[in-house]
């Protein structure tokens, strides 16, 4: 149980800067995600974490502790990785005993150790079979085992789920929480998944080209995005963005309306803003009308899976609550 | 699945391979046989006429203390030649490994010594290590060590080791670093987090995930130093002295060319035959299978 600081963090690899300037402050026992699309820098910063990248300038604290200089095994943490890293040549007992082993536990804990993991994990028929012997979920279930018998101050997770198929990818990712609740664990997560960082995260830190864009609790940053970076990555379909002059919004140029789809409605006249309707995707308990604007911006609408669909072509009105709508300057933050 | 083209004909295909028959027939299947064959009688001094004598020759051999000398010598030289050459390539491999600017310039200046002909390699180390004109029996010399492998058996098999085990570091180089670079680096990071430090790291999952390759150089090795070494043997030391550099395969022409024991020469290649048949078994037996982990 620790605290992770991160602060004025960044990474050049040689002449390329990837991180410019990162401060995250860890609670104890918090689950943060860290969430970005790929080439943003997330898993540089999870590898500055674990130890297995250096840092260029800046400091990063594990329990109040500098660990810029200290080695990955001296910083009480355990990672699983992306594509599990389980030792090939060992069988899953043996894959989660190593550290234990290494660290000089008695056999007997050891052994006591690993099983309760297993029993936790519902690994306890594997415990004699290789890794090539395993399923994706099994595997992925063993890295996980690896981290907790050491009984790590920190968890950090690289996109632990990106390789399972969506079904267990839902199921794992509710283990994961269950279990890091139980134990009380502070954990970093990094994914590319908004759901599963919308739906882990005690926190969430959006990542885009090497800065953190919005760090905060998943609704809030929902609700609330910082700049259209944000508002465009969290939540599916993307936040609308309307240019102000095409509703009349006294705003100075390049500044930007954003609305969340759920919070348009169609009407069939509107002196506020017009479009046509393009398509519609009905996906049963919604529906998603695709909009064409007059200056040719798509803008989608999502209404209930009952509402009547307005037919392709036809010409829409869209309205909305006032309160709902959050303005962009031209640099991208918010007004 | 493999693919596998299919003829119609059986006249295309027998073209097809008939070369590789033939040098296969010419270079192995005919000097063989005439191996066996010769190995049953003896000739006279001229060449003029042969005494069957059965499998006299292989009884003579077997009992023959310069015979089993020659294989003791075999065993130490092959055992030094593997253990060196793929420890001095594991080494370097590691290092190379580790590198990760500059390490092509490393890569291709450590291949260099693979295409040095054996014959010639000799030739380099007999210059080195000449007794008279010598530049490292020179600075040894600076030194106070008295450096002379014509007449000391150690050191003369310390310099065809040294100078068998030198061209061979190569080529194991090149498939120890490629299976270095083939451990996923995930695995290592987590032996890292788990608290592994570099030794422990290397013993416990390095070495373990590279046995195929460990395995494989192995009896690739072992094969060159049965065989393939005459030419450093033949430059160097000519087998001496007294014998305490003739392996097998030197043997088998001083006996025969030096020696004109033609019967006994063919009797001793046969025995050879055999031994790199057994050990072309065990390389197909288990590294076809691979070495599993």
């Amino acid at each position: 149980m620790a605290t992770v600081t991160l602060e004025n963090i960044c990474k050049s690899f040689g002449k390329t800067d990837v991180i410019h300037g990162v401060d995250i402050d860890i609670a104890d026992g918090e689950f943060i995600v860290i969430v970005g699309p790929s080439g943003c820098g997330k898993s540089t910063l999870l590898r500055m974490i674990a130890g297995l990248e250096t840092v260029t300038s800046g400091e990063v604290r594990i329990g109040g502790r500098r660990v810029n200089d200290v080695e990955p095994m001296d910083r009480d943490i355990a990672m699983v990785f992306q594509n599990y890293a389980l030792y090939p040549h060992m069988n899953v007992f043996d894959n989660m005993a190593y550290g234990l082993k290494i660290a000089g536990k008695p056999r007997a804990e050891i052994a006591e150790r690993v099983a309760g993991a297993a029993r936790l994990l519902q690994l306890e028929p594997y415990l004699d079979r290789k890794p090539r012997e395993l399923s994706g979920g099994q595997r992925q279930r063993v890295a996980m085992g690896r981290a907790i018998v050491r009984k790590p101050a920190v968890f950090l997770f690289d996109e632990p789920l990106s390789n399972l198929d969506a079904k267990l990818r839902v199921q794992m990712r509710l283990e994961i929480r269950q279990l890091q609740r139980d134990l009380g664990v502070t954990a970093v997560y990094v994914t590319h998944d908004q759901v599963e960082a919308m739906t882990l995260a005690d926190r969430m830190v959006v990542m885009h080209a090497g800065r953190a864009d919005q760090i905060g609790p998943p609704l809030e940053v929902y609700e609330n995005p910082a700049t259209t970076f944000v508002a465009g990555f969290i939540g599916s379909p993307p936040m609308n963005f309307v240019p102000v002059g095409l509703v009349g919004l006294g705003a100075p140029e390049g500044t930007v309306l954003g609305i969340r789809p759920e919070h348009v409605e169609l009407v069939s006249g509107s002196d506020r803003l017009h479009g046509t309707v393009v398509y519609a995707e009905a996906l049963g308990a919604e529906t998603l009308v695709h909009v064409r604007l007059a200056d040719g911006t798509l803008a989608t609408v999502r209404q209930d899976g009952t509402a009547p669909t307005p037919p392709e072509g036809s010409d829409v009105g869209l309205i909305w609550a006032e309160a709902h709508q959050k303005l962009f300057g031209a640099d991208g933050t918010r007004l | 699945m493999e693919k596998r083209v299919s003829f119609k004909g059986v006249l295309l295909p027998l073209l097809l391979v008939l070369p590789q028959l033939v040098v296969t027939a010419v270079f192995f299947f005919y000097p063989a046989g005439q191996a066996i064959w010769q190995s049953l009688f003896i000739p006279d001094p001229f060449g003029l006429s042969m005494q069957w004598v059965g499998l006299g020759n292989f009884d003579y051999l077997l009992s023959n203390r310069y015979y089993r000398a020659s294989f003791a010598t075999t065993a130490v030289f092959s055992i030094l030649v593997t253990s060196v050459s793929m420890g001095v390539a594991l080494f370097l491999a590691v290092l190379a490994d580790r590198l990760i600017r500059g390490s092509g310039v490393y890569r291709t200046l450590l291949i260099w010594p693979y295409a040095v002909a054996p014959a010639v390699a000799g030739v380099l180390w007999m210059f080195m290590f000449n007794t008279r004109v010598g530049v490292v029996t020179w600075y040894l010399g600076l030194l106070g060590y008295d450096w002379n492998h014509v007449l000391n058996e150690g050191e003369a098999m310390g310099l065809v080791v040294a100078a068998s085990a030198w061209g061979r570091i190569s080529y194991n180089f090149l498939f120890f670093l490629a299976g270095l670079q083939a451990i996923p680096r995930s695995v290592i990071e987590a032996a890292a987090i788990d608290g592994a430090r570099f030794w422990t790291r290397f013993r416990t999952m390095v070495f373990p995930l590279l046995s195929p390759t460990t395995f494989f150089l192995l009896v690739v090795n072992i094969v060159y130093a049965f065989f393939e070494t005459f030419g450093v043997i033949h430059t160097i030391t000519s087998g001496g002295p007294q014998q305490a550099t003739t392996i097998l395969v030197y043997k088998v022409y001083a006996d025969g060319f030096v020696g004109q024991d033609l019967g006994s020469s063919s009797a001793q290649s046969v025995i050879l035959l055999v031994l790199v048949s057994l050990l072309t078994v065990v390389q197909f037996r288990f590294i076809e299978r691979r070495v599993h982990y």
